[in-house]
Protein backbone atom coordinates (compact mmCIF):
# COMPACT_ATOMS: atom_id res chain seq x y z
CA UNK A 1 0.00 0.00 0.00
CA UNK A 2 1.50 3.87 -0.62
CA UNK A 3 2.07 5.03 2.45
CA UNK A 4 1.19 8.61 1.57
CA UNK A 5 -2.38 7.60 1.54
CA UNK A 6 -2.69 6.04 4.89
CA UNK A 7 -4.23 7.93 7.39
CA UNK A 8 -2.72 7.57 11.02
CA UNK A 9 -5.88 9.92 12.58
CA UNK A 10 -8.65 7.55 12.95
CA UNK A 11 -11.37 10.04 12.75
CA UNK A 12 -10.16 11.97 9.90
CA UNK A 13 -12.71 11.52 6.95
CA UNK A 14 -10.40 9.15 4.83
CA UNK A 15 -10.97 6.48 7.93
CA UNK A 16 -14.68 7.24 8.38
CA UNK A 17 -15.53 6.98 4.83
CA UNK A 18 -13.54 3.69 4.62
CA UNK A 19 -14.88 1.98 7.62
CA UNK A 20 -18.21 3.36 6.38
CA UNK A 21 -18.45 1.97 3.01
CA UNK A 22 -16.96 -0.97 3.81
CA UNK A 23 -20.00 -1.79 6.39
CA UNK A 24 -21.95 -0.81 3.62
CA UNK A 25 -20.36 -3.13 0.80
CA UNK A 26 -21.21 -6.31 3.35
CA UNK A 27 -24.42 -5.23 3.55
CA UNK A 28 -25.25 -4.86 0.25
CA UNK A 29 -23.19 -8.51 -0.83
CA UNK A 30 -25.47 -10.07 2.00
CA UNK A 31 -28.68 -8.68 0.42
CA UNK A 32 -28.56 -11.75 -2.01
CA UNK A 33 -32.07 -12.57 -3.32
CA UNK A 34 -33.56 -15.85 -3.77
CA UNK A 35 -33.07 -15.61 -7.93
CA UNK A 36 -30.70 -13.50 -9.57
CA UNK A 37 -31.84 -11.56 -12.58
CA UNK A 38 -29.78 -9.29 -14.92
CA UNK A 39 -31.45 -6.34 -13.15
CA UNK A 40 -29.84 -7.46 -9.90
CA UNK A 41 -26.69 -6.36 -11.42
CA UNK A 42 -27.88 -2.63 -12.00
CA UNK A 43 -29.48 -2.62 -8.82
CA UNK A 44 -25.74 -3.91 -7.36
CA UNK A 45 -24.00 -1.07 -8.95
CA UNK A 46 -26.49 1.54 -7.63
CA UNK A 47 -26.31 0.41 -4.25
CA UNK A 48 -22.44 0.64 -4.45
CA UNK A 49 -22.08 4.06 -5.94
CA UNK A 50 -25.24 5.63 -3.30
CA UNK A 51 -22.96 4.26 -1.15
CA UNK A 52 -19.93 5.38 -1.49
CA UNK A 53 -21.47 9.06 -1.74
CA UNK A 54 -23.57 8.40 1.54
CA UNK A 55 -20.25 7.56 2.99
CA UNK A 56 -18.34 9.96 1.98
CA UNK A 57 -21.09 12.75 3.16
CA UNK A 58 -21.48 11.30 6.28
CA UNK A 59 -17.70 11.21 7.01
CA UNK A 60 -17.41 15.15 6.70
CA UNK A 61 -20.90 15.20 8.43
CA UNK A 62 -23.25 18.60 8.42
CA UNK A 63 -20.32 21.29 8.05
CA UNK A 64 -20.59 21.79 4.51
CA UNK A 65 -23.21 22.76 2.32
CA UNK A 66 -22.45 20.17 -0.30
CA UNK A 67 -22.50 16.92 2.37
CA UNK A 68 -25.53 17.99 3.98
CA UNK A 69 -26.88 18.23 0.22
CA UNK A 70 -26.16 14.38 -0.46
CA UNK A 71 -27.57 13.47 2.58
CA UNK A 72 -30.30 15.27 2.47
CA UNK A 73 -31.07 13.84 -1.20
CA UNK A 74 -30.50 10.65 -0.26
CA UNK A 75 -32.76 10.02 2.71
CA UNK A 76 -35.62 12.55 0.80
CA UNK A 77 -35.78 10.56 -3.34
CA UNK A 78 -38.67 11.23 -3.63
CA UNK A 79 -38.95 14.71 -2.38
CA UNK A 80 -36.04 15.99 -3.64
CA UNK A 81 -37.26 14.93 -6.68
CA UNK A 82 -40.38 16.78 -6.64
CA UNK A 83 -38.32 19.92 -4.79
CA UNK A 84 -35.74 19.81 -7.84
CA UNK A 85 -38.37 20.24 -10.54
CA UNK A 86 -39.78 23.06 -8.81
CA UNK A 87 -36.66 24.34 -8.13
CA UNK A 88 -35.27 24.74 -11.93
CA UNK A 89 -38.70 26.68 -13.21
CA UNK A 90 -38.77 29.29 -10.29
CA UNK A 91 -34.89 29.39 -10.20
CA UNK A 92 -35.48 30.85 -14.00
CA UNK A 93 -37.82 33.78 -12.62
CA UNK A 94 -35.92 35.01 -9.20
CA UNK A 95 -33.50 37.57 -9.74
CA UNK A 96 -30.18 37.31 -8.63
CA UNK A 97 -28.58 39.32 -5.81
CA UNK A 98 -26.43 41.61 -7.48
CA UNK A 99 -23.88 41.24 -5.43
CA UNK A 100 -23.36 38.08 -6.69
CA UNK A 101 -21.85 39.47 -10.16
CA UNK A 102 -18.97 40.02 -8.50
CA UNK A 103 -16.18 38.43 -10.56
CA UNK A 104 -18.23 39.52 -13.56
CA UNK A 105 -15.25 38.68 -15.50
CA UNK A 106 -14.93 35.41 -14.03
CA UNK A 107 -17.92 33.96 -16.75
CA UNK A 108 -21.72 33.08 -15.48
CA UNK A 109 -21.51 30.28 -17.48
CA UNK A 110 -19.56 28.27 -16.47
CA UNK A 111 -20.82 29.62 -12.52
CA UNK A 112 -23.99 28.04 -13.05
CA UNK A 113 -22.76 24.85 -14.57
CA UNK A 114 -20.15 24.21 -11.67
CA UNK A 115 -23.59 25.29 -9.44
CA UNK A 116 -25.33 22.15 -10.82
CA UNK A 117 -22.33 20.01 -10.40
CA UNK A 118 -21.69 20.60 -6.83
CA UNK A 119 -24.24 19.20 -4.89
CA UNK A 120 -26.11 21.98 -3.30
CA UNK A 121 -24.48 24.31 -5.08
CA UNK A 122 -27.15 26.06 -6.67
CA UNK A 123 -28.49 28.03 -3.02
CA UNK A 124 -24.92 28.94 -2.25
CA UNK A 125 -23.03 32.87 -3.53
CA UNK A 126 -20.40 33.13 -5.60
CA UNK A 127 -17.67 32.76 -3.13
CA UNK A 128 -19.00 30.18 -0.90
CA UNK A 129 -19.00 28.05 -4.20
CA UNK A 130 -15.47 28.14 -4.56
CA UNK A 131 -14.64 26.90 -1.20
CA UNK A 132 -17.61 23.93 -1.29
CA UNK A 133 -16.27 22.86 -4.81
CA UNK A 134 -12.30 22.68 -3.35
CA UNK A 135 -13.39 20.94 -0.20
CA UNK A 136 -15.99 18.66 -2.78
CA UNK A 137 -12.98 17.91 -4.99
CA UNK A 138 -10.63 16.75 -1.92
CA UNK A 139 -12.83 14.70 -1.03
CA UNK A 140 -13.82 13.12 -4.62
CA UNK A 141 -10.39 12.60 -5.13
CA UNK A 142 -10.25 10.88 -1.12
CA UNK A 143 -13.13 8.79 -2.48
CA UNK A 144 -11.34 7.45 -5.32
CA UNK A 145 -8.61 6.38 -3.72
CA UNK A 146 -9.90 4.41 -1.37
CA UNK A 147 -12.22 3.16 -3.71
CA UNK A 148 -9.67 2.26 -5.92
CA UNK A 149 -7.51 0.56 -3.63
CA UNK A 150 -10.45 -1.80 -2.14
CA UNK A 151 -11.17 -2.80 -5.52
CA UNK A 152 -7.22 -3.41 -5.83
CA UNK A 153 -7.47 -5.37 -2.64
CA UNK A 154 -10.80 -7.34 -3.59
CA UNK A 155 -9.05 -8.38 -6.78
CA UNK A 156 -6.03 -9.98 -5.32
CA UNK B 1 -29.23 48.23 -13.04
CA UNK B 2 -28.53 49.85 -9.85
CA UNK B 3 -25.57 49.38 -7.89
CA UNK B 4 -26.40 47.43 -4.46
CA UNK B 5 -22.81 47.36 -3.55
CA UNK B 6 -23.05 49.81 -0.78
CA UNK B 7 -25.46 47.36 1.03
CA UNK B 8 -23.35 45.50 3.45
CA UNK B 9 -24.46 41.70 3.58
CA UNK B 10 -27.16 39.40 5.38
CA UNK B 11 -23.96 37.83 6.56
CA UNK B 12 -22.59 40.96 7.54
CA UNK B 13 -19.49 40.84 5.36
CA UNK B 14 -18.83 44.03 3.56
CA UNK B 15 -18.22 43.69 -0.47
CA UNK B 16 -16.23 40.91 -1.69
CA UNK B 17 -13.41 42.12 -3.22
CA UNK B 18 -11.62 40.86 -6.34
CA UNK B 19 -9.09 39.44 -4.51
CA UNK B 20 -10.86 37.37 -2.73
CA UNK B 21 -12.05 35.74 -5.64
CA UNK B 22 -9.18 35.51 -7.08
CA UNK B 23 -7.26 33.97 -4.27
CA UNK B 24 -10.37 31.35 -3.97
CA UNK B 25 -10.09 30.75 -7.93
CA UNK B 26 -6.05 29.90 -7.68
CA UNK B 27 -6.84 27.76 -4.72
CA UNK B 28 -9.14 26.02 -7.37
CA UNK B 29 -6.45 25.78 -9.29
CA UNK B 30 -4.29 24.07 -7.51
CA UNK B 31 -6.38 21.14 -7.03
CA UNK B 32 -7.08 20.44 -10.71
CA UNK B 33 -4.22 18.54 -12.45
CA UNK B 34 -5.01 20.03 -15.88
CA UNK B 35 -3.63 23.60 -15.05
CA UNK B 36 -1.84 22.64 -11.95
CA UNK B 37 0.96 20.69 -14.25
CA UNK B 38 0.86 24.34 -16.89
CA UNK B 39 1.98 26.47 -14.08
CA UNK B 40 0.68 29.65 -16.11
CA UNK B 41 -0.16 32.35 -14.13
CA UNK B 42 -2.55 33.34 -17.19
CA UNK B 43 -4.76 31.01 -16.84
CA UNK B 44 -7.98 32.93 -16.72
CA UNK B 45 -10.78 32.68 -14.45
CA UNK B 46 -13.35 31.48 -16.14
CA UNK B 47 -10.72 28.79 -17.24
CA UNK B 48 -10.24 27.08 -13.94
CA UNK B 49 -14.01 27.36 -13.56
CA UNK B 50 -13.97 25.39 -17.21
CA UNK B 51 -11.79 23.04 -16.28
CA UNK B 52 -13.56 23.10 -12.67
CA UNK B 53 -16.32 21.34 -13.91
CA UNK B 54 -14.78 19.25 -16.10
CA UNK B 55 -12.51 17.46 -13.48
CA UNK B 56 -15.53 17.08 -11.46
CA UNK B 57 -17.27 14.73 -14.00
CA UNK B 58 -14.25 12.93 -14.75
CA UNK B 59 -14.13 12.26 -11.13
CA UNK B 60 -17.39 11.38 -11.23
CA UNK B 61 -17.44 8.91 -13.94
CA UNK B 62 -14.11 7.08 -12.35
CA UNK B 63 -16.89 6.71 -8.99
CA UNK B 64 -19.02 4.91 -11.43
CA UNK B 65 -16.81 2.64 -12.90
CA UNK B 66 -15.17 1.68 -9.54
CA UNK B 67 -19.46 0.84 -7.93
CA UNK B 68 -19.55 -0.88 -11.57
CA UNK B 69 -15.94 -3.07 -10.51
CA UNK B 70 -16.68 -3.21 -6.88
CA UNK B 71 -19.98 -4.66 -7.66
CA UNK B 72 -19.07 -6.93 -9.89
CA UNK B 73 -16.63 -8.32 -7.14
CA UNK B 74 -18.43 -8.47 -4.17
CA UNK B 75 -20.08 -11.12 -6.04
CA UNK B 76 -17.17 -13.14 -6.05
CA UNK B 77 -14.84 -12.42 -3.77
CA UNK B 78 -15.31 -14.18 -0.22
CA UNK B 79 -15.33 -10.53 1.30
CA UNK B 80 -14.88 -11.19 5.14
CA UNK B 81 -11.11 -11.97 4.95
CA UNK B 82 -10.59 -9.67 2.29
CA UNK B 83 -12.30 -6.93 4.27
CA UNK B 84 -9.67 -7.86 7.40
CA UNK B 85 -6.72 -7.35 5.02
CA UNK B 86 -8.22 -4.24 4.04
CA UNK B 87 -9.14 -2.64 7.19
CA UNK B 88 -5.94 -3.52 8.02
CA UNK B 89 -3.46 -1.62 5.44
CA UNK B 90 -5.81 1.04 4.85
CA UNK B 91 -6.11 2.14 8.19
CA UNK B 92 -3.09 1.32 10.02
Amino acid sequence: MNPQNLSLNPTSIRSKFTKTFLRALTRINNRRPPISPSREIYQRYRRVKIAADASMASAVGSRRTWSRAILWKIRNQRRYRALVSRRISTHAMTKRDPRENYGREVGHGSADELRRIVPGGEAMDFCSLLGETAHYIKCLNTQVQVMRSIADLYST
Amino acid sequence: MSSRRSRSGQTGSSRITDDQIADLVSKLQQLIPEIRNRRSDKVSASKVLQETCNYIRSLHREVDDLSDRLSELLASTDTDSAQAAIIRSLLM
